[in-house]
């Protein structure tokens, strides 16, 4: 199609969230109804005669219509926005004010505010990048399984449980809110959650983990073209997501297998983007504060410059990753802290930094913890060890991809001799 | 060479954007491959699926609604050999992936 790929799932995103202006969000399952509406018309009004030439222009205008058409029906029936549902309670004042909640300019803001609105404090992680996906994005409970390996039940008992929290609240997030400083921060953290699921995602698919990076890619530069949104740190995540996108084509290699870093073909990283990322984290290096975008995006920035593994500055890394254990401390960066300082001091200082992290047992369940151990074990010459590390990183792998490369590991040992 | 009326009938509808993107892809691609082979005559119309029915006594009414699943939702000028042929070509029709069927009728030589 020549308007883009997934147009229409992007066009069914910036219509819910003007749509949920209209009905108000107690009122989402009108706004989704009558985005779905408009897509079955469109679909058969082209099916047959092709495209039109703006064909968001023709949506939007037939999802006006049906907005129109189902608040003549609904008025007496639903509670509306007492202001608004003054308006819709006149046919004089319905079609005005509809066509003027439907502006141009002010549906550039509505996706914005339903950003804002998905990432609710009541909501978890998980659900807030449910509902993002669902609602901004367009994707169906069905995409939305398939991206994260779930299942469909699961995925809409998720979905309605979190649109009933949104319920509960008024109407979209004001971006006036004293609250929006705090909620711009958990936009930021859904955006960089997205857009690593996409990154390490568990679907074999990489059309789906590039779909996402990209997804979540588009939503950060929406926040990046709103001067109140374009904080340093929303341009730092921006410089992560296209340091992190451009190594992306590396990640997997010519048989679709995941290769780790020290075996990526680094020809296939797209310099463009590199470029980029590198612009981007430079225009935010301004304020005071220093987030962990700004300092992921840097250690991003070093790899992404290195010619090779042996050639990467790892002392830098390792200075980097001590701000970040400052900055956001936890035991996953303490463990990638120990990685980097394999790289700069060797690997007996590596294991003994994974010692020492504290709360390690957090890490028990995380498959890299015991394959960076099996890493280590085996680079000071103690096979078995490593052997039974990767074992371990084996049962608790998390697709089949991540499951067939430690077992080429352990084979690699296992038989090393008979090269 | 004779000509041949397509009336698309029934069909669910798309339940995501995505389903309906893929739907439209595959329209396009159906029709451009019958105007490419020569059978197009005219792409034709999409219907409205609601209107009305004049009765015999001349009473209107709102439909037709009795038989939606079979409803005529297009139609399509088709050329073709014979009305064998212009049955084989039909199969083509995204409509069937979605529940939908293609009644191929030929048009009356005058």
């Amino acid at each position: 199609m020549e308007s883009g790929e997934h147009l229409f799932r992007r066009e069914a995103g910036r219509m819910v969230a003007s749509l949920a202006r209209i009905f108000g969000i107690q009122n989402l399952d009108l706004a989704e109804d009558v985005v779905q509406d408009a897509f079955c018309r469109a679909l058969d009004a082209w099916k047959q005669r092709g495209m039109p030439d703006n064909p968001a222009a023709w949506l939007m205008k037939t999802a006006k219509n049906r907005a129109i058409d189902v608040l003549r029906r609904e008025r007496t029936a639903r509670t509306f926005e007492p202001a608004l549902a003054r308006s819709y309670h006149s046919e004089w004042t319905l079609v005005p004010t509809v066509n003027e909640l439907l502006d141009p300019a002010a549906i550039e803001d509505d996706q914005l505010r339903m950003m804002f609105t998905c990432c609710h404090p009541r909501l978890n992680a998980p659900a807030q990048i449910a509902l993002v996906l669902n609602l901004l994005c367009g994707f169906s409970i069905d995409e939305i399984a398939h991206a994260f390996l779930s299942g469909h039940a699961a995925i809409e008992k998720r979905i309605q449980r979190a649109k009933k929290v949104l319920a509960q609240t008024n109407d979209l997030f004001d971006l006036a809110d004293r609250d929006f400083p705090a909620r711009l921060a958990s936009v930021q953290r859904a955006l960089y959650l997205l857009f690593s699921e996409g990154y390490h995602s568990a679907s074999p698919s990489a059309a789906v983990r590039s779909e996402l990076c990209e997804e979540a890619m588009r939503l950060a530069t929406l926040l990046r073209d709103r001067e109140l949104t374009a904080t340093p740190s929303t341009r730092a995540l921006c410089a992560l997501m296209y340091l992190n996108a451009a190594r992306l084509p590396g990640r997997l290699d010519a048989a679709g297998e995941l290769s780790s870093l020290s075996e990526q073909d680094r020809s296939r990283w797209d310099r463009a983007l590199i470029e980029k990322g590198s612009e981007l984290l430079d225009a935010s290096a301004t304020g005071e504060h220093l987030s962990e975008y700004h300092v992921e995006a840097a250690i991003a920035l070093v790899h992404a410059r290195a010619p090779s593994v042996a050639a990467t500055d790892w002392s830098e890394v390792v200075r980097l990753y001590d701000i970040l254990m400052k900055v956001r401390p936890s035991p996953i960066i303490a463990l990638n802290r120990a990685i980097a300082i394999a790289q700069a001091e060797g690997p007996a200082r590596g294991l003994a930094a994974i010692r020492e992290i504290q709360q390690s047992e957090r890490l028990g369940a995380y498959p890299f913890y015991h394959a960076a151990l099996g890493d280590l074990e085996a680079k000071c010459g103690a096979p078995e060890s490593a052997v039974q590390h990767f074992r371990e990183a084996l049962a608790l792998a998390h697709n089949p991809a991540e499951r067939r490369y430690l077992q080429r590991r352990i084979a690699t040992i296992e038989m090393p001799q008979r090269i | 060479m004779a000509d041949f009326l397509y009336l698309y009938r029934g069909g669910q509808r798309a339940s995501s954007p995505e389903q309906s993107e893929k739907v439209m892809q595959k329209w396009t691609a159906w029709m451009k491959e019958l105007a490419e082979r020569g059978h197009m005559k005219d792409r034709g119309q999409p219907l409205e699926e609601t209107g009305k029915v004049v009765k015999r006594d001349k009473t209107v009414t709102d439909g037709p609604y009795a038989e939606s699943k079979d409803l005529v939702g297009g139609f399509t000028l088709v050329e073709a050999k014979d009305l064998a042929q212009a049955a084989e070509l039909s199969k083509g029709c995204p409509i069937f992936d979605n529940g939908g069927f293609v009644e191929v009728r030929p048009i009356m030589e005058m």
